[in-house]
Order: C-alpha cells, then sequence, then structure tokens
C-alpha cells in the first residue's frame, strides 16, 4: 500500500498535497481500498468554503456510503468533474487522476496538525488489528 | 396442527432432541414468564376451507362489486377491464412468492420486468428515468415533494394545486410535516376547473420549492401543464405532476413534454382492478441528471462474469438499508407485483390497443356528456376533460339513482364545499349502453325527462 | 428453462395488434377533439406490438428466470417467506371485493368494512393494544405512521422532543422512517450477549428523546429480555416505545407487545399472516397503538353505529393520511383469510413451528458455521463467515453457492452488528426433510470453502446466470431501454 512522502494525511484518511497557497484533497489508498469500487463521488460547488473536519462530499462503493471530510480549512477553487463520469479513477489513480478538490488554504499553520506519511501507515496498520 | 404446517409428533420428538431441548415450550424461555400466560390469543377456532370461502362469500356479496349496481366512479380509481392473460400472469408463483430480488442471478425475471417496467413509466410520463414503483399515486406525489427538497435544500414553500385529488393533497401534507419546515400552500382553480395560473403567477416567490398538479385534476379537467411549467420555472421552483388516470396519458401531451420536472401517477388503470382502493402502484420519473436524489428501488442493465446482459438492483446507496438515517426515502417494500401487472398489460395493449382504448374512453365520456347537456344537466367546468367531468344535479336526483342501483359519480361537496350539487361522473369501456341511459334518465332535469319520455 | 427472451420491446412488428378494443357503447360521437396544444404527438411510439400469446410467452419464460417460495426454500432471514395458501389468491379475487370501487356509499360496502373492523379487532387482540389502522402500505410505510403518531403525541404537550434511540441491530428502514419524522438518530449499542441493555437505554434517556425504536424479537433473531425494564426506563422521562413488529411471527401466543409496555407498533401482513410478497411487495403495514395515541391515527377511521360501518374524517388531531382511500384492500382480504383459517390454536401454532423450525437448522449448523451470539433463538438464526476466512471464502460466497443447490439465499451482510452476517429465517411451512437438505447443502458448502474454495467464489454455476457486475451498473446506470 502506497503512503507518498510528500502528502499529509487524516485519521479520517484524507490526503493533503500542498501546492502553494492551496491544497489539494484526496482520498488515501487504504481507503479506496477498503471501500472498493467507487461507483460515485458527490463534490461540492467551486467556492464553497469548509472548516477543518467539515464533511464536503461523498463516497459512494456499491455497498457503503462515506463522507469526505476537510483536512483543513479553505475555499474550494477547484473540483475534478472527471469523476463524474470516471469514479473508478479514485481506485486506480488514488493521488493522482483521482483528487477530488483544490482549497485555497484559509490557514497555513493547520496542515502542521495533519500527520506524515510515517504516522499515518502505523496509524492504518493499527486500524488493521 | 393447522393445515399450513407439516410437522408430525415424530418430526417433533427428532427435531427437539437435535436441539437438546424437551419440550416446543422450553424454546421459549428468554421470554419473561410473566408476559406469557397474558398472551393467549382471543380469536375464533380457525375454519376449514369451505367454511372459509363461504365466509368471504358472504361478506363480498354485501359489496356493491360484481354484477351491483352500475357505478360511474373514478375520482382517483377506474374501472376498466383486466385482461385475463395479465392475471394470470400475476398468479405465476415464480413472480407471486418471490421477494426483492437481493439475489440477482436468480431472480432476472422480476429483475427484467421492473426494467421493463421503468421504461413504461418513462415512456408513457415523458421523461428519462423511473424508479421500480411507490405504494400508490398519492405517496409517490408526496415522495417527489421530498426529492423537490433534497434538489433545492434551500427553498421550502410547496403550493399544491386546490384542484390536485384531495387524498394527494393530504397525503403530501402526512409526509412533510415531520420535516417541520415546509409550508404547504394552496392554489385555487379557475372557473374552467383548471389550477388558476393568474393566482399562481402573483404568489411564486423565491421560496417556492415545487408546484404540484393533477393531469388531469380532480375534475378530469386537463391542466396546461405547459403554461404552468414556464410560470413556475421562471420562479425557480420545480413542477411536479401527479396523474391518478394514465390512460390519458396515452392521448395527451406527457407531463416530460410539457417540462414537468418529477412526473408521477397511480398505475391502478393498467391491470388491477380497483379492489377498493389498493392495492395499486406508484410510477415515479424524473430526469436523469436527478436520478440520485430519486426514492426507491432502481433497477440497471449490466452484464454477468461471461458478459451476458442482466439486471440488478442498482443505486442502492441512495437506500435506507445503506444510507440509513440519510436515506432518499425509508421505502423498501414497494409494489412490485402490481407493477409487473402494470408491464404486463402495457405489453399486450400495445402502441395501439392503448391508443385506441384511449379513444373509446374519450369518446364514451364526451358522449355521455353532450347526451347529459341536452338532458339539462350541465357541466360544472368548461376545461377539456378526458373520461371523466363534473356536472351540476341535486343531490337529491344522485340519492334517488342510488336507490334504484345507479352510482351517478362523486358528490364532490364532501371534498369541496363551495362544489354542492356537483357530481364527477366517470365513464369508461366498462360501462353499457343500459346503464348509460339509465344514468341520463334519471339524472335528467324533470323537463327535460318528461320531453325525452 | 434458460432459453433467452429479449425486453417486451425488442419483440414484436409494427403494426401487430395485441388486444383488440371496443368500440365505445352507442357508437360514441367524437365529440370535441382535444386542443392541439394538449395532444400527446409522439404516436406512442416505443411502445410494443406484440400479440396475446408474444406476451404470455415473454412472462412465462421471465418467470423461469426466479427463485420463489413456491419452487424452492427461500430463508430469507426478516422476511418471513411462508408459504402463501393459494385460496387466499381467489378469496381476493371476488367480484365483490376485486371490482369493488372505494368511493361508493358506505351502506353498499358493509362487507369490506365488516373484514376491514374484523381485521382491526383481530390484530388488536394479538397485540394487546387498543386500536388499530390499516391504511399504511408496507412496513416502512407503517414505522413512518408510527413514528409521526409518537410526534404528534408529543407536539400536543408542546415539544415534539429531537431524538429516537435505535438499537444498533435494527433495520435500516427504522433510521430513516425517523430522521423523515425530523427525529435526530442516537444509536445504542447492542450488548455482548446481542441483547439492548436497559440499562443503556435508561443512560441514553432524557427528556430530548421522543421515542425508543425497537425490534423485538430483535434482528438477530433473539428476545429482548429486558423490554419491560427499557420501555420503563422510556416511559419514567416522557418518552414512547415503537415497536418494529417485522418478527412478529415468533411472538402469537407467546407475548403481546402491549404487556411488554410498548406504545405503537407496526405488521407485516406480507411476513407473518402470508401474503405472497410479489417479488418487492405489495406488502401492508398496519399500525396498532394504545388508546392515547388513537386521536393521532390516520383519517378516515372505521365507525360502528346502528346503520352499521362507517368512514369518518371527524379526527381533528389526526395525522392525515398515509395514502389514497383505505390501505390495499387486496391484500388485507388475503391476511384476514389466512388469520380466520388458522384461528386462535393455529395462529399459536405457527409461531411454535417456525421457532422450532428455526432453532433446528441452527442446533444443525453450529459449529461448522460461526455463532455470534448464543443466546437462545427465536425465530431466526444469525451466523457469520469467520469461520470460513482461512479459506478466503466470504458470505456472499456461500450465499451464491446455495443457489446451485437449489435454495434461495439467507439474509447477509444484515443485521450490521454481525460482520459476514448470515441470517437464517427458514419459517414453520418447511418440513424436516427440506431443512435436512438445507443443512446439509451449507454443510457440504463449508467443506467446499476448505477444498475448492475457487468453486465458491465464481458461484452460482447452475443459475441462469452467472455474478453480475454491479459496480458497471452503478458507474454507469442504464436504467431503461431506449428507443432506436
Amino acid at each position: 500500500m502506497d503512503f507518498p512522502e510528500d502528502l499529509h494525511y487524516t485519521q479520517e484518511h484524507e490526503w493533503l498535497r500542498v501546492e502553494g497557497n492551496d491544497g489539494v484533497v484526496g482520498i488515501t489508498d487504504f481507503a479506496q481500498d477498503a471501500l472498493g469500487d467507487v461507483v460515485f463521488v458527490e463534490l461540492p460547488p467551486v467556492g464553497a468554503t469548509f472548516a477543518p473536519g467539515q464533511a464536503f462530499g461523498v463516497v459512494e462503493s456499491n455497498k457503503t456510503v462515506s463522507d469526505l471530510f476537510a483536512p483543513v480549512a479553505g475555499r474550494v477553487t477547484a473540483v475534478n468533474h472527471v469523476l463524474r463520469d470516471e469514479p473508478e479513477l479514485v481506485n486506480s489513480d488514488p493521488y493522482g487522476a483521482g483528487w477530488m478538490i483544490r482549497l485555497a488554504l484559509t490557514d497555513r499553520e493547520q496542515v502542521n496538525r495533519l500527520l506524515y506519511a510515517d504516522a499515518y501507515r502505523t496509524f492504518v496498520a493499527q486500524q488493521r488489528t | 396442527m393447522s393445515g399450513y404446517t407439516p410437522h408430525t409428533e415424530g418430526d417433533i420428538a427428532a427435531m427437539l432432541a437435535a436441539i437438546g431441548a424437551s419440550s416446543i415450550d422450553d424454546l421459549f424461555a428468554q421470554v419473561p414468564a410473566g408476559l406469557r400466560p397474558r398472551a393467549t390469543i382471543d380469536l375464533p377456532p380457525g375454519l376449514t376451507e369451505p367454511e372459509l370461502r363461504a365466509r368471504f362469500e358472504a361478506l363480498a356479496a354485501r359489496n356493491a362489486g360484481g354484477t351491483g349496481p352500475a357505478v360511474f366512479l373514478g375520482a382517483g380509481a377506474y374501472p376498466h377491464w383486466v385482461p385475463t392473460a395479465v392475471d394470470q400472469v400475476l398468479l405465476r408463483s415464480e413472480f407471486l412468492t418471490a421477494y426483492t430480488p437481493y439475489q440477482p442471478e436468480v431472480s432476472q425475471g422480476t429483475l427484467q420486468a421492473t426494467f421493463e417496467f421503468q421504461t413504461f413509466a418513462a415512456l408513457l410520463l415523458g421523461l428519462e428515468v423511473a424508479n421500480a414503483s411507490m405504494y400508490d399515486g398519492a405517496s409517490a406525489a408526496a415522495e417527489a415533494v421530498l426529492m423537490a427538497r433534497r434538489m433545492l435544500p434551500d427553498r421550502h414553500t410547496v403550493w399544491l394545486s386546490r384542484a390536485l385529488h384531495p387524498h394527494y393533497r393530504a397525503v403530501i401534507r402526512t409526509y412533510v410535516r415531520g420535516l417541520g419546515d415546509v409550508v404547504v400552500r394552496e392554489v385555487p382553480f379557475a372557473a374552467d376547473g383548471r389550477t388558476d395560473l393568474g393566482a399562481l403567477e402573483g404568489d411564486l416567490g423565491p421560496d417556492a420549492l415545487a408546484v404540484v398538479l393533477g393531469q388531469p385534476n380532480v375534475f378530469g379537467v386537463l391542466e396546461d401543464v405547459a403554461a404552468v411549467a414556464a410560470r413556475t420555472g421562471a420562479a425557480g421552483a420545480l413542477i411536479i405532476t401527479a396523474t391518478a388516470e394514465p390512460l390519458a396519458l396515452a392521448m395527451v401531451r406527457p407531463p416530460g413534454a410539457c417540462g414537468a420536472d418529477i412526473a408521477v401517477a397511480e398505475g391502478q388503470s393498467f391491470g388491477l382492478p380497483v379492489s377498493y382502493g389498493g392495492p395499486g402502484v406508484g410510477l415515479f420519473a424524473a430526469r436523469e441528471r436527478d436520478v440520485r436524489s430519486m426514492p426507491g428501488r432502481i433497477v440497471g442493465e449490466t452484464v454477468d462474469a461471461h458478459g451476458r446482459r442482466g439486471f440488478v438492483l442498482t443505486l442502492a446507496t441512495r437506500e435506507q438499508h445503506i444510507r440509513r438515517e440519510r436515506a432518499t426515502s425509508n421505502i423498501c417494500t414497494n409494489q412490485g407485483l402490481c407493477a409487473l401487472a402494470v408491464t404486463a398489460y402495457l405489453s399486450l395493449l400495445g402502441r395501439q390497443g392503448l391508443r385506441a382504448l384511449a379513444t373509446t374512453n374519450y369518446r364514451a365520456a364526451h358522449a355521455v356528456a353532450t347526451r347529459l347537456e341536452a338532458a339539462g344537466v350541465a357541466r360544472r367546468f368548461d376545461g377539456p376533460f378526458f373520461n371523466e367531468f363534473v356536472v351540476q344535479a341535486p343531490i337529491a336526483r344522485w340519492e334517488a339513482l342510488v336507490r334504484d342501483g345507479v352510482v351517478a359519480g362523486f358528490p364532490l361537496a364532501r371534498w369541496y364545499p363551495e362544489l354542492d350539487d356537483a357530481l364527477v361522473v366517470c365513464v369508461t369501456e366498462m360501462h353499457g349502453a343500459a346503464d348509460i341511459d339509465r344514468l341520463v334518465r334519471g339524472l335528467a332535469a324533470p323537463a327535460a325527462r318528461a320531453a325525452s319520455g | 428453462m434458460l432459453l433467452d427472451e429479449p425486453l417486451i420491446f425488442e419483440r414484436g412488428a409494427t403494426g401487430r395488434i395485441g388486444w383488440a378494443v371496443a368500440e365505445p357503447p352507442g357508437g360514441g360521437q367524437d365529440g370535441p377533439a382535444l386542443p392541439p396544444d394538449l395532444r400527446r404527438d409522439d404516436d406512442l411510439a416505443g411502445l410494443p406490438e406484440v400479440s396475446e400469446l408474444e406476451v404470455v410467452r415473454h412472462f412465462v419464460r421471465l418467470s423461469q428466470w426466479n427463485y420463489s417460495a413456491a419452487t424452492t426454500l427461500y430463508p430469507l432471514g426478516s422476511c418471513t417467506m411462508k408459504y402463501n395458501p393459494v385460496v387466499n389468491e381467489a378469496l381476493a379475487r371476488l367480484p365483490g371485493f376485486a371490482t369493488l370501487h372505494p368511493l361508493v356509499p358506505d351502506r353498499l360496502a358493509q362487507g369490506a368494512l365488516e373484514l376491514i373492523a374484523g381485521l382491526e379487532a383481530a390484530l388488536a387482540a394479538l397485540s394487546g393494544l387498543d386500536a388499530v389502522c390499516l391504511q399504511p402500505a408496507a412496513g416502512a410505510q407503517g414505522e413512518l405512521l408510527g413514528m409521526l403518531l409518537v410526534r404528534a403525541h408529543h407536539v400536543a404537550r408542546g415539544d415534539p422532543r429531537r431524538r429516537v434511540l435505535i438499537p444498533s441491530s435494527a433495520h435500516g428502514t427504522n433510521p430513516a422512517s425517523a430522521a423523515l419524522c425530523g427525529y435526530q438518530v442516537a444509536e445504542v449499542a447492542v450488548d455482548a450477549r446481542g441483547l439492548l441493555p436497559a440499562a443503556a437505554v435508561a443512560a441514553a434517556m432524557d427528556e430530548s428523546v421522543a421515542a425508543l425504536m425497537v425490534t423485538n424479537p430483535n434482528t438477530l433473531g433473539l428476545f429482548e429480555e429486558e423490554i419491560e425494564a427499557a420501555a420503563a426506563a422510556v416511559h419514567a422521562r416522557g418518552g414512547l416505545v415503537y415497536m418494529d413488529g417485522a418478527n412478529f411471527n415468533a411472538l402469537m401466543g407467546v407475548a403481546r407487545p402491549g404487556d411488554m409496555g410498548v406504545d405503537v407498533m407496526q405488521f407485516n401482513l406480507h411476513k407473518t399472516f402470508s401474503t405472497p410478497h410479489g417479488g418487492g411487495g405489495p406488502g401492508a403495514g398496519p399500525v396498532a397503538v394504545r388508546a392515547p395515541l388513537a386521536p393521532y391515527l390516520p383519517v378516515p377511521r372505521l365507525v360502528r353505529s346502528d346503520a352499521g360501518l362507517a368512514w369518518s374524517d371527524d379526527a381533528p388531531q389526526s395525522v392525515g393520511r398515509m395514502r389514497s382511500f383505505y390501505g390495499n384492500f387486496g391484500v388485507l382480504v388475503r391476511a384476514f383469510a389466512y388469520i380466520a383459517r388458522l384461528g386462535a390454536v393455529g395462529l399459536a401454532d405457527v409461531t411454535r413451528l417456525a421457532v422450532l423450525n428455526a432453532n433446528y437448522v441452527r442446533a444443525r449448523l453450529q459449529g461448522a458455521y460461526h455463532l455470534p451470539y448464543d443466546t437462545p433463538s427465536l425465530h431466526e438464526c444469525v451466523f457469520s463467515d469467520r469461520h470460513l476466512q482461512d479459506s478466503g471464502v466470504s458470505t456472499l460466497d456461500v450465499a451464491k453457492r446455495l443457489l446451485d443447490y437449489g435454495f434461495y439465499a439467507p439474509t447477509i451482510y444484515f443485521p450490521l452488528v454481525v460482520k459476514g452476517a448470515l441470517m437464517i429465517e427458514p419459517t414453520e411451512t418447511e418440513t424436516k426433510e427440506t431443512l435436512d437438505a438445507f443443512v446439509n447443502a451449507l454443510l457440504a458448502i463449508a467443506d467446499e470453502a476448505r477444498t475448492d474454495p475457487a468453486l465458491l467464489r465464481n458461484a452460482p454455476h447452475r443459475a441462469r446466470l452467472a455474478r453480475l457486475d454491479e459496480t458497471r451498473a452503478a458507474r454507469r446506470p442504464i436504467l431503461r431501454w431506449q428507443p432506436r
């Protein structure tokens, strides 16, 4: 299972990639594997703002529905519309083409509260036992 | 032991031995002792099959069904001939005694038939997609309002046409009760029996969530759905139509083609007996882009592991068993067998038969309306109609006719106090010439009756 | 019978007539034509043009692709797939019932009204509650009505309250119904016995809680031993107790909800009272209540006077209507026939033998399949796939393989409190021989899981179709046939 070193992680299994003043958000390899085949991703409109931990969307697999939580505060500046027609990208490329939203970060400091890859890997290992 | 349980004394002994219990009573040890003695069933002894049949035949004989009075009632339930082939399909045990198709590999019959039902519903209502059925037309209308609320969460006011069937209006009101934040208001009807467009236009504000109207409405009058849709759409609200007599849609422009966002119907006319008001079946159609807000089960096409076409329940994440308190609806069991009846009926009548039957109904009802008018019984509303219309006649004449074995429509005063001496009369292919003569004679003004001898 | 059968829309030929329609009586002059802007202009394109034989053959073939309770054991837990007596089909089709229009004057429907009154009284007697409404069209609509009554009760006292307590073992319709009434769902965990602890209910209970929604016996097939204490805790803080009666087949002659402290419940006539499930309805979900809740029941209410029975809309506190007319009357006829045929003794036998059958299956499967809760069961038993995990086989695989043995599958992955649940409800109408064959099949499958797991993972092998691609169906929905 892949947890790239350059990303920040949450215990809700989202990842955040900082790009300048923006953050790109998706779900982790562990999350997509646990969900199984993703069939639909519901994403917010551009312009919506979220507080840390607030639900910004929903990801559906065949048998489950899970909320998506904003890792940090921000305003949505872009949404991955490709997922509307190709939700399978969340399974096949969770850190790349399967990205979900781009946030203009409200407070860069909040990123420091997220998990590094090592810590997330440990957290996931505990989840499995 | 009842006839429906197969256990011999030997079976019971062997099963108890395998369980390790000494009596069946032991199996209930978990039930608190205080409850058991009070649970003695206070019901009469069981009947044999002949006794049962005699008892039910006696009950049925006290009703006006069968060869009883001539009944010119519609108003939400419509008498049409049910082809024998339709009922024969319903009696196929493989359809009758299966349940919701959770195991698609051995439920393809139900699944394919339901896919066909969804296609029929979408075609007739003129919209892109339909679900696997709702309980009836009225609860489908209520679910349509709940769907509208999911689509436009910031709007709260639902406008119901006062010419929408009162049962439909009542069910909508009941369903939105619990939500606490939906305001229900009513739009009056005009002199032609249609929803009053002028009134609607003035009132639709930025909080308008949806407008719901009947097509045809409870007076049998055909609404100008396109005109209402134009005004509703301009206000940013949704338009929902509810059709109690879907046979009309064989000749009337379908709601979807008039701009309706959600269209529902009661399917009873298509292959189900009136059965004292149920079971019927709700048809529910919407636009494809809104499908994830739709309530109820939906069947979709897919392939099996060998690439062969097959059907499955799909988009299930909208539903209660997965989304629980955040589901689009709490519906689980729907009206599967009734949807099958509709599917078989529409298959059998098909394009030609349905068109012909609608024409027959239209002509029969208009012929009766014309004769009544000639007999001095005027129509109350002059809007266009299909197989049902409102006439003005003293209630005393209606009562006298009931005593003579003719139920000459439904007295609307029970639902509309302002419409005293108004009867909504329904004429279908089921009404024979002799009964129609009795209806016309009985309702005719005394002068006209005398004149016609 | 694995013959292919196209969609009905793919059959037929343009111009073929399946059903000849008679001319209207008296020739029927045309009358004024529909205004052009109201006319349908697609000429019903897309509707089939097929013969009567084509229609009959189409549906008979489709029917042969279904497993059903009449063709095979259908041990779907929580669904009570018992025998549906065929005589009830004939009775519901008596013209005096089937062709009775719902708006005839009440005096022309006295037989139907007597039947409705009789069924209301029978359900009141069985539940130990005071008043019954037959209007709800299915169990979930009964739940919705029940919770609306709860809400009306609290509103009349000045506060609808905010929350509803629901055990973690509950069916999904329970939280969905509570949410439709504007309530937040507070989940109460079941304990290690699989039961709802009264202490947990008492701890969660306060003046913001409108009701406890509980299924008894619960979805694990276990009688809620502490139901009386739980109900007392709810009542002590002004709450009400709603019981989901989906599992009432285990209670007839054993315990009455009214005696347990239940204030309102729904029945599922298509389960306990044998009306056919119809591939997913029509059902009926009557609601029974204690007298103080009766004023809120839907209109119309049936009232008896010297002139006979009549419908009355005079109920100013009523929550309104759940559907048009009076309920799924045709379903009510079948259920009442079932009750009348069996009588008091027969109904008590139903429960005793349903519980015997479930316990027999449980005793024979225990060991080969993991039993997550060993509390004594009533009418159904719940196993899990834990013993099979080493072979890489899941509950889904067991279910699919059962189809090859000629049995429908149990309810799977429910209740959610059991991981990989297999929920088996054999019902009272199955013979010991059938149960033995079913158990033997499951035992053979447990062996196959060890010796040939691929056989399970690729099952079914003998059904019309192999496993279907549900992901594809959900990702690219095709929800109807499209005209070319």
